[in-house]
Formats: C-alpha cells, structure tokens, sequence
C-alpha cells in the first residue's frame, strides 16, 4: 500500500462558468499534519468535498486509503473522521444522544475515549445542540469527528469565526490526535500562523491551483526577505533572481525570493548593491507573495 | 519551563525552541540534570506540532546540551561542564552577530568595532565614569 493517505491528481472541477480546482495535484503522506491554505474560494472546500466523496471527480482522480471515496464510501467513510466549516448538528439532539447514534455509524467507535472528550471539551452530555454556544458547538462536532479514532482526521476551516479559547482547543486537539496515535490530519484554514504552528506539510491553493506544495520546513528554507542597499538608485527598478515580490525605491529595496543561493548575492553585488538584511518569512508573506506573484 | 514561540518571529519554529533552551540553560534557569517536559506535553503547551519539539529536542541532542535517558526522559546534560561554555558563546554569536550586520549598515568596520569593544569594556570596568 502507497505511503499516501490522500492522492489527488490533476484534478479540475468547474461549477458553471466559475473554475473551483484546476489541475490540481498532491498527496498527503501518512502520519503527518497537513495543512491546506488558501484564501475563501480558493478550492480547499471543493477540494476536501472530492476526499470525503461528496464530489466525483470529473477530471483527474482522488485516492483516499487507495480507494476511490465515491465508488466505495463506506470503506473510506469508516476510517475518516471529519468536521464541516458550517459544523452542521442535528439541532433537537442533546449531545449524548447525537454520541449514541453516530456510534451507530462507526464500527471503531470508543466509549471510553467519547466519554473522556466529553470532559475534556467541558461538555455536558445532556444538553440540547440547540442551546450550545458556538465554541461548544464546535467542541461537539470535534468530538464526534475523533471519537472512533479515525485513521483520518479532515477539518475545514475548524476554527474560523471562533474566539482564542476555543481556537487553542481546537490546536490541543489536533497535537495530542498526532502525538498520541501517529494519525494523519489534513486541516484547511485561512489562518497562516496556526497553519505554520501545526503543520509538517504544507498546500497552497490559489483560484483552484496549487501553487506550491511543500514540507514546511523546506518552504522555510527555501525562502528569504532579502533588502539591497544600492550606491545609485537604479534608473529602472531592481531583479534578482527567484523574486516573488519586490518594494522599496531610491537605494533601498525589498526582495521575497524563492530558489536561494549564491545567485542572489551575485547579482546584487554585480548591480552594484550589498545584502543589508536578510530574514525568514513568515508563511503568511510566502503565501502572499506567491498568490501576487 | 518558560517558552514561547511565535509563527511571526520569521524563523522556524524548531529554531525557536532550541535557541529558547539554550538560552535558559547558558542562564542558569535550567539546571544541569534537569529534566525537560515530554515531547507531547511541550508540544500542547506551545501550541505546536510534537515534530518541531522533538525535532529541537533531536538536535540539542546532538549538541550535547540535553541527553535522553531511555524509559526516564530527557534532561539537561549533566554538570555543565561540556555545554554551558559552547551554548553560551553560541548565544553571544548570536548578538554579535546582529551588531556586526548593523556595523556593516552604519558603515563602520570590523577594526572601529573592536576598538569599540575594548573602549566599552574598559568604560565597564569603571562604572562610575559618567561618559
């Protein structure tokens, strides 16, 4: 069996005239935190809806476990746990009764583990859906999503609209669900620095490409802020090569560069400028520079 | 133990860490012998994938400044006597570093900051010069 939880391959979807994936391609290696990240409508909903086989690919081909999601739901199904952006419950249920009927669903499913989230999540078991505040809400839906240990954890956009409490609740969760069990976990956000916090690998969507796909840590060497000092202001404005972004104006000018090496250095001391600063991006400037790039 | 880390801060993550540990072991506030807190509980405190922990746990390692005692955890290696001095001139590098980029923004070279040095150090060891 491939060492790919997830296999996408090139695949496009389009929704009327409007393109949400477009030859898309990546893959998602077992045990590891993958983060997806893109702005609204940049295809991680569309893309995430291909994995649980709510959409069939029209072209290109999705593999999850090596199996297509669409033609065998339930062997996919059972071994994925998964919590929607809009975290739809079933509103007239109390909380242990949605418990009791999604365990119906799942074969794996662990009492004792439900039971142990219900107290970590500061649940109560009987309290109506309807009544839960948002953050509980979410707590909820995570709590059905891990409590048959899934394989497999999908969250969209888990913490979006949510205060910090509830936003750190949700990172706790992911950490201990690798940490404890070497599980695999693909969450799309639109949140960088949470993103860079918990990620071993890293997708960046853009109007339904992907425009970069890399471990995080490769994506962190592989990029620098780079500022050029110039004796002359230059008559037109500065390149070096692997730039993504450029700013600045008179002698001092900014580079996001991609690609680096000794060939940044050399064209800057050929066009007459020294390396005055040289920093790490934060992913959310990689993102960006990219996405106008 | 007191750490934090910080996506904004540009370096990766692990880097943070491991500089953090270093820092408060150079310091004293991390004891010789000392144990470290688990990987996962590390990892929960800060927030951050338990990779990048054990990750910076892996490399300091390595270095010499925290050893692994299978079944009991990890501490800081023992007496300070091999990591205290190299983990503490790392630290300075660092600083050093840093003034030496900004010596080179300002102009100044390498022989004006080390008569600096000597000029500083010597106004040091008199502190009740006011100037």
């Amino acid at each position: 069996m491939s060492d790919h939880i997830i296999e996408i391959d090139q695949l496009s979807r389009r929704f009327g005239s409007k393109t949400a994936l477009d030859d898309a391609t990546i893959r998602v290696p077992r045990g590891l935190v993958f983060g997806l990240v893109g702005e609204n409508g940049a295809g991680k909903t569309t893309m995430i809806k291909h994995i649980l086989g709510l959409l069939k690919a029209e072209h290109g081909a999705v593999r999850v476990f090596g199996r297509d999601p669409v033609a065998e739901p339930v062997a996919v199904l059972a071994r994925l746990g998964y919590l929607s952006e809009d975290r739809c419950l079933p509103q007239w249920m109390r909380v242990d009764e949605l418990m009791r009927y999604t365990k119906a669903f799942y074969p794996g499913w662990d009492d004792d583990f439900a039971t142990q989230l219900c107290e970590t999540f500061e649940l109560d078991p009987r309290q109506k859906i309807r009544s839960l505040s948002r953050g509980q809400h979410v707590r909820t839906g995570l709590l059905i999503a891990l409590a048959h240990r899934p394989e497999l954890l999908v969250l969209d956009e888990p913490s979006s609209g949510l205060d910090p409490v509830v936003r750190r609740d949700i990172l706790e969760a992911i950490i201990r669900t690798v940490a404890d069990e070497g599980r695999t976990i693909l969450f799309s956000s639109h949140l960088l620095d949470e993103v860079e916090r918990v990620s071993d690998r890293v997708a960046m969507l853009h109007q339904g490409r992907v425009v970069l796909e890399d471990d995080l840590e490769e994506i962190k060497n592989d990029h620098r802020r780079l500022t050029l000092r110039f004796q002359e202001s230059p008559a037109t404005p500065p390149d070096l090569p692997g730039q993504l972004r450029r700013e600045g104006g008179g002698l001092e000018w900014t580079f996001l560069c991609t690609g680096i090496d000794g060939t940044q250095e050399r064209a800057a001391n050929e066009m007459g400028a020294r390396f005055v600063a040289e920093q790490v991006p934060t992913l959310d400037e990689i993102f960006l520079a990219w996405r106008d790039a | 133990m007191n750490i934090h880390v910080s996506p904004k801060d540009g370096a990766p993550l692990y880097l943070q860490i491991m500089r953090q540990i270093r820092y408060l072991a150079a310091s004293g506030r991390l004891e010789a012998g000392q144990q470290l807190p688990p990987v996962r509980k590390l990892a929960e405190q800060l927030l951050v994938n338990p990779n990048t922990v054990a990750r910076a746990y892996r490399e300091l390692e390595t270095e010499g400044v925290l050893v692994t005692r299978p079944g009991a955890g990890v501490f800081l290696a023992g007496n300070g006597s091999p990591l205290a001095r190299p983990a503490r001139l790392r630290i300075l590098s660092e600083r050093i570093d840093m003034l030496l980029s900004e010596a080179r923004q300002m102009n100044i070279g390498l022989e004006e900051v080390v008569e600096l040095l000597h000029e500083r150090e010597r106004h040091l060891a008199k502190p009740e010069d006011p100037k």
